[in-house]
């Protein structure tokens, strides 16, 4: 288990206050000046040697991403820090603790990830619902200007940086990276096209970049801990700690900082209490977030919590938002419910999304209750592969995965509710 | 997607919407949201302005408010924007209300980790006192919505209303809030389950023990 002493965000469940006091009496803003100092490139070098991969879901290297950004503006553009706190992922409850009980350490990464990628200003895009959160971030925000530890000369380091914060009002795909660039521009919040990807054409037309509210928090840390520290946690490739975020059927659901690549059954028995009813109650769990497919219960129990394990077994750890199922789930209901969702949360830009997601739920509404004929199943397969990978964004993908999930791994489930439905309606008939 | 339009454009909702304007409290908020932006890209500003709009429509009429057209109109002439561009934005996202609600919008999360944990007995509490989805109850109290996952899983099933959440929730404890607010109290927010503090293992605090009565510093163990 992970020791006390090595959990970044030791506020997490706010037993103490998120003000800027209590935060610097706990470690941050510590001599951010220093950090700067250091220079934009060894910033970069630092973040990439540690090994974090974005923790917003797709994993994507963040040091590399930051990379990509202009080292000079060559046109007179100035570039910009997007950080994605519009977290509606279903499962995903992270960046909420992470805002309301340790606000300081994301205002601080904002200006240090920033300054490494020579951003002028951070917006930081939380999503609308979460208000008291928002609340909480301005006031730090506001305290961290007062403090002269952002805005000119942030915390004396030379350098001027300004943070933002913009509320949404309620959209899922807003999350999705050029949708959220939409937003902030005042439009609806419908993915572009890519290319031009953000760093070379983002907010306002700019430079950008967009990393999630975690990926940027742990960055201060990270640098004042070093690389080698960071990095000595997790398999290779999968390195550093982790908010995992567990709901569903455990005894005590909870969010927990943890190394990466901590096996399922370490992270239920050491800080969920254990599954509802014991370990062979389980079902099957959902490790990533809605989006990615379920795993059953013999697969996953063993199985490390990293990118690389979880995609192994045909899922993913996306936001590390654990969703657990035990024998009493309706598991046709409660995937037909995600569905919902994304039908729901479509945006309406793609054809294939926008009709399709609304085929597949209602689709699974039939299968929930067997009211549909065994090749239907095929059906579904078929059409959710249509969608994947035929859409701008990634929303028509996530609505099709966890279905593809449920087929794979349920499929006996499925026909077995057709045959007991007709069963039925054939006993009508006679 | 959501399907979503606004409500009729009739006389009557001229007459009570087509003076509206930002009073002193509100237009100061309005231009301190603007000034967020860089010059000439003020309409980044409509999203905040529109939720100003709708908590002022609150204010005046005691509810979580809502957008009439004549209010997304002036919200429109106060960024210089076409009419249009507003409308799409009010009607896009889906925390902006298109038709009036009562004074608590009761949402409840019925996404699947709230599922999971028991928000169908929150949404039958919720019809035994008269709510019904989408309307506004007689009494004006109460409309229930049914919402897409809030981001508060760990702590669920939960109910957010107006500005608060309500988690841990379980039939008992929802009927329990909902009493308080209809008598004009408010109830203790967050989760409602007895020891808990926030999203730790309830009552079975795994790590960080030292947190919990003092701001412990851990460099020193660095």
């Amino acid at each position: 288990m992970l020791a006390d002493k090595d959990r970044i965000f030791t506020n997490l469940y706010g037993f103490q206050d998120w003000g800027l006091k209590a935060a610097q009496q706990r470690g941050d803003w510590d001599d951010t000046k220093s950090l700067i100092a250091r220079g934009h490139d060894a910033i970069i070098e630092e973040v990439k040697a540690s090994g974090l991969r974005g923790r917003g879901g797709a994993g994507f290297p963040t040091g590399l991403k930051w990379s990509f950004m202009p080292k000079e503006s060559k046109d007179g553009r100035p570039s910009f820090l997007v950080i994605n706190a519009d977290e509606s992922e279903p499962g995903s409850c992270k960046d909420r603790e992470i805002i309301r009980h340790d606000p300081h350490k994301l205002v601080e990464g904002a200006l240090v990830a920033g300054y490494a990628m020579r951003a002028r200003a951070a917006y930081i895009y939380i999503r609308g619902e979460y208000i008291r959160e928002a609340e909480t971030l301005q006031a730090a925000i506001d305290e961290a200007y007062d403090a002269g530890l952002i805005g000119k000369n942030a915390s004396k380091s030379g350098y001027d940086f300004d943070v933002f914060l913009h509320r949404g009002a309620g959209a899922y795909i807003c999350g999705e990276e050029t949708a959220m660039i939409e937003s902030l521009e005042g439009k609806k919040g419908q993915p572009r096209l890519k290319p031009p990807f953000p760093a070379g054409a983002g907010l306002y037309g700019c430079p950008t970049t967009v990393n999630n509210v975690e990926s940027i928090a742990v960055v201060p840390t990270i640098l004042r801990r070093g690389a080698s520290w960071f990095s000595s946690f997790g398999r290779e490739n999968n390195k550093g700690t982790k908010l995992f975020q567990i709901s569903g059927h455990v005894n005590k659901p909870c969010v927990v900082e943890e190394a990466l690549s901590i096996p399922f059954s370490e992270l239920i028995e050491k800080h969920c209490g254990g599954i509802i009813g014991g370990k062979d109650n389980l079902l099957a769990v959902i490790p990533g977030g809605s989006s990615v497919p379920l795993v059953p219960a013999a697969q996953i129990w063993d199985a490390p919590m990293d990118f690389d394990g979880l995609k192994e077994l045909g899922s993913g750890l996306g936001t590390a938002g654990v969703i657990v199922m035990d024998k009493s789930t309706d598991i046709v209901r409660a995937i037909s419910r995600l569905s919902y969702f994304y039908k729901h949360e479509s945006c309406g830009q793609c054809t294939p999304c926008r009709e399709g997601t609304g085929w597949m739920w209602r689709m699974m509404e039939r299968l929930r209750t067997g009211d549909a004929a065994i090749e239907e199943i095929d059906m579904l397969q078929q059409v959710t592969k249509q969608v994947e990978g035929h859409t701008i964004c990634a929303l028509g993908d996530a609505a099709a995965w966890p279905i593809q999930g449920l087929i794979r791994h349920f499929r006996p489930e499925l026909e077995r509710r057709i045959e007991e439905h007709n069963a039925k309606f054939a006993e009508a008939a006679e | 997607m959501a399907d979503r339009s606004p409500a009729p454009d009739t006389p009557e909702l001229r007459e009570r919407w087509g003076g509206f304007e930002f009073n002193e409290s509100y237009r100061a908020r309005a231009d301190k949201a603007i000034a967020r932006y860089p010059e000439g890209r003020q309409r980044s500003a409509v999203m905040p302005l529109l939720d100003l709009a709708q908590r002022q429509v609150g204010e005046e009429t005691d509810t979580q408010g809502w957008l009439p057209l004549p209010v997304i109109e002036y919200v429109a002439d106060y960024l210089d924007m076409p009419v249009i561009r507003v409308l799409e934005v009010a009607t896009f996202y889906f925390m902006y209300n298109m038709k009036p609600v009562g004074k608590y919008h009761v949402q409840v999360c019925g996404t699947t980790p709230c599922m999971l944990r028991g928000s169908d007995g929150l949404f039958e509490t919720c019809k035994k006192r008269g709510m019904k989805k989408g309307h506004v109850s007689e009494d004006g109290l109460w409309t229930l919505t049914e919402v897409e996952c809030m981001g508060n899983c760990a702590t669920a099933p939960m109910v957010q209303i107006n500005d608060d959440n309500y988690e841990d929730l379980t039939p008992e404890r929802l009927d329990a809030v909902l009493d308080a607010l209809a008598k004009g109290e408010q109830p203790k927010t967050g989760t409602q389950e007895p020891g808990r503090h926030t999203s730790e293992p309830a009552n079975a605090l795994s790590s960080l023990p030292e947190m919990v009565d003092a701001n412990h510093d851990y460099r020193k163990d660095w």
